[in-house]
């Protein structure tokens, strides 16, 4: 059951093989068991989810059915849930009880999807690792002395460990393709604006976008139909007709053309991870697609673009946690700014801090144009680098992260190094494009490889029916670690 | 260019987070680090672009003028430090 698909659990339920309770009883159980060596989850409320499950199953018994009634998921601890608490990962939020729903969370409560519980997270969003949570830092259940990949590790640690079946992410600069990779299943960043952000924990506005993380590009597809749409309460949310992201499985390859950026295989990709996403290829071009050189040649300043746009809406976003509202508040303080600099200081963690300082100087009078103002210049370049890509291509791909899960501890003392295990996934928050991460393969110490497929703008259902008739014709979406044997 | 300690006291101030007086040094080392990364976006040659602000071209919706929201202040001061009679509590700003 827990290799199940959605549509499997699905099918499960409304043949009523088994009840809502019994499904989520068997994924809690399983968290209890695993979650002490992964810390995938910060909360895990029992009581919550089986009164979820139980409603679940009550609507079904009146007649409702649907793709998601009574099928367990766990949300990234980013999201708002009303009754929850919701941490960011942070301890600036380590005793905030959500008072609403994220508009994630609410589709997926209408759609009688049961939570699980919420997922540990590098602190709001910030980190490639998994480790800057003040919860812990999260293990990869293929080799617990190894990173999950970051932000959304827990999401990751707990799909890869049959935990949960699915998950919600959010990708701010490579948030749910580099832990998918890292982790060896399927995730997928829609292009900006599908998916609302309302209630979904700020980093840095013009790029956050939540998505789906399962074991296949179909469960993504199910996923995605449920969490996006309009939402007026998100300002950047996009107004467009409701879309069936399934329509697309089933088309055959034939024709299709991958574009193969030139920047995205030069040197600085592990030899492993070269051999998987070239065999993907081979694979690909058996299927009927033929695959035509591009280039993006600013795509080598995205990193660098990336950490003086990102730090800059950081510092304004987390302005709102002055320990005076919600959240942390230093015990001891003098005067108001006092109260202000200590509960910051205190409810805080390192790499948040180190980002809000960046931020902040780069926003700063004097360097606003030299920094953040060349910044979004240059992301102009890059964004029309894809455009002019995609007159020749229907789709990008390549490597998702250089290298596969490395060690916990390895990179967390170099900030710079960290930041560049994103730089093949930046570019495309950058340009606001939809982004997925296959597994294609395993490196020679047995650890997953992912696929990065880059799609036009809203091009979804098309990446998804690509991703999908590549897992109809192999099998390394199904691999699982031993732990979850 | 690189920070001085007076840099770092002075962000650290505009972005009202505490750094300790033996937490400065390290803060330089890295925001320095970061800084010197970020550098090489000086180079390049971007007369004539228009600065990319979003990810996508949307314009700001407006909305009819309208009571929407229930009010819900006493669920939300229930998660606030220090609250009283509907308000929130700091330290006395003006004497």
């Amino acid at each position: 059951m827990i290799h199940s698909s959605l549509k499997e659990l699905s099918a499960a339920l409304a043949a009523r093989k088994l009840s809502a309770v019994e499904l989520a009883s068997l994924y809690l159980d399983r968290i209890d068991a695993l979650n002490p060596t992964l810390n995938a989850f910060i909360t895990v409320d029992r009581d919550k989810t089986l009164a979820m499950a139980r409603d679940a199953d009550a609507r079904r018994a009146k007649g409702e059915s649907g793709p998601l009634l009574g099928v367990p998921l766990a949300h990234k601890d980013i999201f708002c849930a009303e009754g929850w608490t919701t941490t960011c990962g942070s301890k600036m939020l380590a005793n905030f009880v959500a008072p609403y729903d994220a508009c994630v969370v609410e589709r997926f409560k209408a759609a009688g999807a049961v939570t699980l519980g919420k997922c540990n997270m590098d602190e709001f969003a910030m980190g490639s690792s998994n480790e800057t949570s003040f919860f812990g830092a999260v293990k990869n259940p293929w080799d617990t002395a190894r990173v999950p990949g970051g932000s959304s590790g827990g999401s990751a640690a707990a799909i890869a460990a049959r935990l949960a079946p699915a998950a919600t992410g959010t990708d701010t600069g490579g948030s749910i393709r580099q832990p998918a990779a890292l982790c060896g299943f399927t995730g997928l960043k829609p292009t900006y604006g599908v998916v609302s952000r309302y209630g979904m924990i700020a980093f840095a506005s013009s790029l956050d976008q939540g998505g789906p993380m399962a074991k296949s590009a179909e469960d993504c597809a199910l996923l995605l139909n449920a969490m996006a749409g309009f939402d007026a309460r998100d300002s950047t949310s996009l107004e467009r007709a409701v879309e069936d992201y399934t329509r697309a499985l089933d088309k055959p390859l034939a024709g299709l053309r991958i574009g193969l950026p030139k920047e995205f295989f030069g040197a600085g990709m592990d030899a492993d991870v070269r051999s998987a996403v070239e065999a993907a290829l081979a694979e690909y071009r058996k299927l009927g697609a033929a695959t035509v050189e591009v280039s993006l040649p600013n795509s080598g300043l995205s990193v660098p673009a990336y950490y003086v746009i990102a730090p800059a809406e950081a510092s304004s976003n987390l302005s709102r946690f002055d320990g005076v509202r919600y959240g942390h508040r230093a015990a001891a303080y003098g005067d108001l700014n006092d109260l202000y600099c200590k509960s910051r200081a205190e409810g805080f963690g390192a790499e948040v801090k180190r980002r809000i300082l960046v931020g902040t100087y780069v926003l700063s009078h004097g360097y606003y144009d030299a920094y953040y103002l060349q910044a979004q210049k240059i992301r102009r370049l890059i964004a029309a680098d894809f455009a002019a890509a995609y007159e020749t291509c229907d789709v990008i791909m390549g490597p998702t992260s250089p290298s596969t899960a490395f060690r916990l501890g390895e990179k967390a003392a170099d900030p710079v190094q960290m930041y560049l295990s994103d730089i093949y996934t930046i570019a495309v928050n950058l340009a606001g494009l939809p982004g997925m991460s296959i597994p294609c393969g395993f490196d020679r110490g047995g650890l997953p490889v992912g696929l990065q497929l880059i799609g036009g703008w809203f091009d979804e259902a098309r990446m998804l029916g690509i991703a999908h008739q590549y897992q109809l014709a192999t099998d390394w979406h199904q691999r699982r670690p031993a732990l979850a044997a | 260019m690189s920070l001085t300690p007076d840099d770092v006291r002075r962000i650290a101030r505009l972005a009202r987070i505490e750094v300790s007086p033996a937490e400065v040094e390290r803060t330089r080392g890295q925001l320095n680090d970061i800084l010197g990364f970020i550098e090489q976006l000086q180079s390049v040659d971007t007369r004539d672009i228009e600065p990319m602000s979003h990810a996508v071209d949307v314009v700001q919706r407006l909305r009819e003028d309208r009571v929407t929201e229930a009010d819900r202040h006493v669920v939300f001061q229930a998660i606030a430090p220090e609250t009283e009679g509907g308000l929130y509590l700091v330290p006395k700003v003006i004497e």
